[in-house]
């Protein structure tokens, strides 16, 4: 394919679903090593009230304050699950199944009270995004990298997700060696002084935020899928934290660029005329790719001494 | 308005629903408790979100063999693989892999429903106009429910209730303690599927009223809210059941009384009331009652603690103690004991010694095992008792000042 | 002090709060509504080994938690060398018990060990080949050497007991604290163990152990705590681990027999 084509049409979405992969990506791996993988599922839930609600606020479509809706929903849910979790003595799972359904309700509800037919707003969009759509039509070819008037016509997901995934990378650089630690031995951690209480909060805070900025390009579904798929896949590559982390994010670029490359293509090989869902087909292949290593990872079982009665 | 609904007088269609909302209401909680004293409550997340790619499958079928993609039926039995077919993916990573079972039910519905949103964009595309509402599946939608439809979900929801009441035993004992279970000789894997089993039959029933990113919700708050209110897993069951029928009935009936209020959120939002109720107001479980029980419990630990160390003449350092000895008048305003104080301090200390005995003396070793440094001893020793014990320790002590 | 007085052994009480690695005064914990550890004064004395004894349920475990901020009290105050926890954590190393780790976790031994100098390193700095050495020292000293590069769920039960012990001596710190270390632990790892904790005593450090098996009370440790959710007794093992105390914390669940033995043992 030329460049002519491919940079205007293809480059961008390319680019905006594989950082939303990795901003996602790379917190996953704590969240399912804490056993929270579910705080992705749920924190992308709560994202569609969030919005709703910035949107009665402001009476407009505009990205900020959706942005900040959602964050503000994922914060809110995060803090519900917990208080419901300690003050009713309920385990985790039921504590967020009650929190994220009823706030969905919530959404929906809100949703249909309002009138949001002059605006492009539902709960299509908020599940699957619309990565096909985000094209950069000032570009003529590879030479418009160079070319700031072009530049200036990027699609503006672009720039933000690509922030948030550096912030991402920047928060686990950071407190590697805490977050580290603490995910492995709590106990351990309070007595060399860690506040994990503080430490656990942030990183899901971390997570609502690459949730919220990936949602906003590519839709719920890829969220969840990256949060849990990519590192459960990298788990069973390796024995090392360091190493889970480099194939997690490997992985993650793949399911984003064949997922991507499949669902405008494929159905073209295929004979059909028209592409599927980008975000579904992204969040197919990163399945195909866990369960590849399900299959055949090399440390895909349990072994050893486990923990003692 | 209101009551017009509740009592089934808003037209054929509003009652309909409501019978129907009722009915999968009370099969979804009684289902869910058990999947919730199980632990695995958000098993049932998987299972649903698992449910679109069969829909949107058995919709591509029904069309190619030239039938109505419509076909509830159809679609129902199509939602039923695909979400079993999820089930025993979640089964196999769980106990063949590595993976903890929360990353393998994230792992199970996004994929599923990923796959699910490839297949509606394939739909979109076949030619066969528009999707045939395959979205109401999503969210539900009863705005042109057929009887056709409701009999199917009215029939389904009382088989489920049926088959839940035949294994409600082998459930709750494999819910409770699987290895027991195991031990008595009860097939726990096949159990264990079989609650995933209805949880599925209620999931595909109530894909029509709620849809699927909601049924969740009754199959989770019902338990949830029930368990507040009793410790008895069989009244639990019943509760549940009462409490997710009572949020299907009125949930349908208020959102028959105006336009834009879609049926699934409505009833959602109605448990979620019951929830927050219960969570609150439960006599023994609620947060009210533990509040209070804490509190209580806090000041009875400082003020035995307070009144020890008065009786041994030691410092007392928290102020929380201090100000609790104050007000009840055992201490004066410079931390010197009051009379009342100095006697219920010889006592407290004198208790404190015939524990002492009651823990060496191995007659006495059921007793000893209820020491907590809090209980009266009067309550768990008899007059005569006391009096044998004190007769070993010797005559009252003085207490310092 | 009263009666309580003759029970305790002998009275520490006040007698160098200043100077004692860890010092509890009225310390209250409670798991619901039922107390786990009640009232409880401890001053543990430097440079001494120092067991921490009880029945199950006692409380022995909870006591250390609390002492450390890993659970929180109803009441009571913690001193470590006489100033308050937080300021003095560094010269704290604790080795929990095996049940409260993932060991499922994606980590080798020797990352393990490195744990423990973490405050060394601070927040970016990054393990150079100094550190590893120093990490590889230590696993030498229990004996695990061998082992650094398995993963930590491969390693028997007696094994990852001797990785935390590794990851503690990494701390260096002048108070160690072990939650049943020779619990479900082989023979050997047992002795390896005991030797390594010798050795810290002999350089000045002071080490308070949770333990269960009484017949080695004496041949391990120069001082005890008994408690059962109250103190019992405190002091050294002369003074404090006698027929009577143990009676009195273990009251009828120790056989008499088993009491006779051991006082026999203890001349």
């Amino acid at each position: 394919m030329s460049g002519e084509e491919f940079v205007p049409l293809s480059l961008t979405p390319l680019l905006i679903g594989t950082f939303a992969a990795i901003a996602c990506a790379l917190p996953g791996n704590f969240l399912v090593l804490r056993k929270q993988a579910l705080i992705g599922d749920a924190i992308s839930h709560v994202v569609l009230p969030g919005i709703v609600v910035a949107f009665l606020l402001t009476g407009a479509i505009s990205t900020w304050p959706m942005m900040l809706g959602a964050a503000g929903a994922a914060i809110v849910a995060v803090v519900l699950i917990e208080a419901i979790r300690r003050l009713g003595q309920i385990e985790p799972g039921a504590a967020m199944g009650v929190v994220f359904t009823t706030m969905f309700a919530a959404g929906v509800l809100l949703l249909e009270q309002t009138d949001t037919s002059t605006v492009h707003l539902d709960v299509e969009h908020a599940l699957y995004g619309n990565l096909e759509s985000l094209i950069w039509l000032d570009a003529t070819g590879w030479s418009s990298l160079w070319d700031l008037q072009a530049l200036a016509g990027l699609p503006p997901e672009l720039p933000r997700i690509a922030v948030t995934m550096l912030g991402v990378l920047l928060f686990t650089w950071l407190f590697w060696r805490p977050l580290k630690i603490s995910t492995f031995d709590e106990g351990f951690a309070r007595t060399i002084g860690i506040r994990t209480g503080a430490l656990g909060l942030a990183l899901v805070i971390v997570a609502a935020i690459a949730a919220v900025a990936a949602f906003d390009a590519v839709g719920s579904i890829i969220v969840i899928a990256m949060f849990i798929c990519p590192p459960a896949a990298a788990r069973m590559m390796t024995n090392r934290l360091e190493t889970q982390i480099a194939w997690s994010v490997g992985f993650a670029i793949l399911s984003a660029v064949s997922g991507y490359v499949l669902a405008g293509y494929g159905p073209l090989w295929l004979g059909a005329a028209d592409a599927v869902s980008a975000a579904g087909m992204i969040a197919t292949m990163s399945g195909v790719i866990l369960a590849l290593t399900a299959l055949f990872g090399p440390c895909r079982t349990r072994v050893g001494a486990h923990t003692p009665a | 308005m209101l009551w017009d609904a509740l009592s089934l007088q808003l037209g054929y269609n509003a009652t309909l629903v409501a019978i129907g909302a009722s009915l999968l209401g009370v099969a979804a909680g009684v289902t869910g408790t058990f999947l919730f004293l199980r632990k695995r409550a958000l098993v049932s997340d998987a299972i649903s979100h698992a449910t679109l790619p069969g829909v949107c499958l058995a919709f591509m079928l029904l069309v190619a063999l030239g039938g109505d993609g419509r076909n509830l039926l159809g679609l129902l039995a199509g939602s039923a693989a695909s979400a079993w077919v999820g089930l025993l993916c979640l089964n196999w990573l769980t106990r063949h892999t590595r993976l903890a079972e929360d990353a393998a039910i994230g792992a199970v519905l996004s994929v599923f429903f990923g796959f699910g949103i490839v297949l509606l964009t394939v739909i979109q595309t076949m030619g066969v106009g528009r999707q045939a509402g395959l979205e109401g599946f999503l969210l539900g939608s009863t705005a042109g429910m057929l009887w056709a439809d409701a009999l199917i979900i009215a029939i389904g929801g009382a088989a489920t209730l049926v088959l839940v009441m035949i294994l409600r035993r082998p459930m709750t004992l494999v819910a409770f303690d699987p290895e027991y279970a195991a031990a008595r000789g009860l097939p726990v894997h096949r159990i264990d599927l079989a609650m995933m089993g209805l949880v599925m039959a209620v999931t595909v029933v109530g894909l029509k009223i709620v849809g699927l990113i909601l049924i969740v919700a009754l199959l989770i708050i019902p338990p949830v809210t029930a368990r507040f209110w009793s410790e008895r897993s069989d009244r639990v069951v019943l509760l549940a059941g009462l409490a997710g029928g009572l949020a299907g009935y009125i949930g349908a009936a208020l959102s028959a009384t105006a336009p834009n209020l879609p049926t699934g959120p409505i009833i959602v939002l109605v448990s979620f009331a019951f929830f927050v109720l219960s969570l609150f107001l439960a006599p023994v479980r609620g947060v009210l009652a533990a509040v209070l029980r804490h509190l209580r419990f806090q000041r009875r630990v400082h003020i035995r603690q307070g009144l020890l160390a008065l009786a041994q003449g030691q410092k007392i350092y928290e102020p929380l103690t201090l100000r609790l000895l104050r007000r009840a008048d055992l201490v004066r305003a410079d931390g010197v004991a009051t009379e009342a104080g100095k006697a219920r301090a010889a006592k407290a200390l004198r208790d404190e010694k015939r524990w002492e005995v009651v823990r060496a003396d191995q007659a006495h070793e059921a007793t000893a095992a209820l020491y907590d440094g809090l209980r009266d001893i009067e309550t768990v020793l008899t007059k005569d008792q006391i009096a044998e014990i004190d007769h070993r320790i010797g005559g009252p002590q003085g207490v310092p000042t | 002090m009263l009666e309580l007085a003759a029970v305790q052994g002998v009275s520490v009480e006040d007698q160098g709060i200043e100077a004692s690695p860890l010092a509890v005064r009225g310390l209250t914990v409670s798991y619901g509504q039922k107390p786990a550890v009640f009232s409880v004064d401890m001053t543990v004395q430097p440079g001494a080994m120092t067991a921490i004894i009880g029945p199950n349920g006692a409380g022995k475990s909870t006591l250390l938690k609390a002492a450390l901020g890993i659970v929180a009290p109803l009441s009571g105050q913690v001193t470590v060398f006489g100033q308050p926890l937080e300021e003095q954590r560094a010269r704290i190393a604790y080795v929990p018990q095996r049940a409260s780790v993932d060991w499922d976790f994606p980590t080798r031994v020797i990352d393990v060990v490195l744990m423990g100098l973490s405050r060394q390193l601070g927040l970016l700095g990054r393990a150079r080949a100094r550190h590893k050495a120093a990490a590889m020292d230590c696993l030498n000293r229990v004996g695990m050497r061998d082992f650094a590069d398995r993963q930590i769920g491969q390693l028997s039960g007696g094994q990852q007991q001797r990785v935390f012990l590794a990851r503690a001596l990494a701390q260096d710190a002048d108070l160690y604290l072990l939650d049943e270390p020779f619990a479900g632990v082989d023979a050997a790892t047992e002795k390896a163990i005991i030797a390594v904790l010798k050795s810290l005593k002999e350089g000045g450090k002071t080490v308070v152990v949770v333990h269960h098996d009484l017949a080695t009370v004496s041949d391990y440790f120069d001082h005890v705590f008994l408690i059962n959710t109250r103190k019992i007794a405190e002091g050294s093992v002369a003074q404090a681990f006698t027929a009577e105390t143990l009676q009195s914390a273990y009251g009828g669940r120790l056989a008499t027999a088993q009491i006779d033995q051991i006082s026999r043992a203890l001349g």
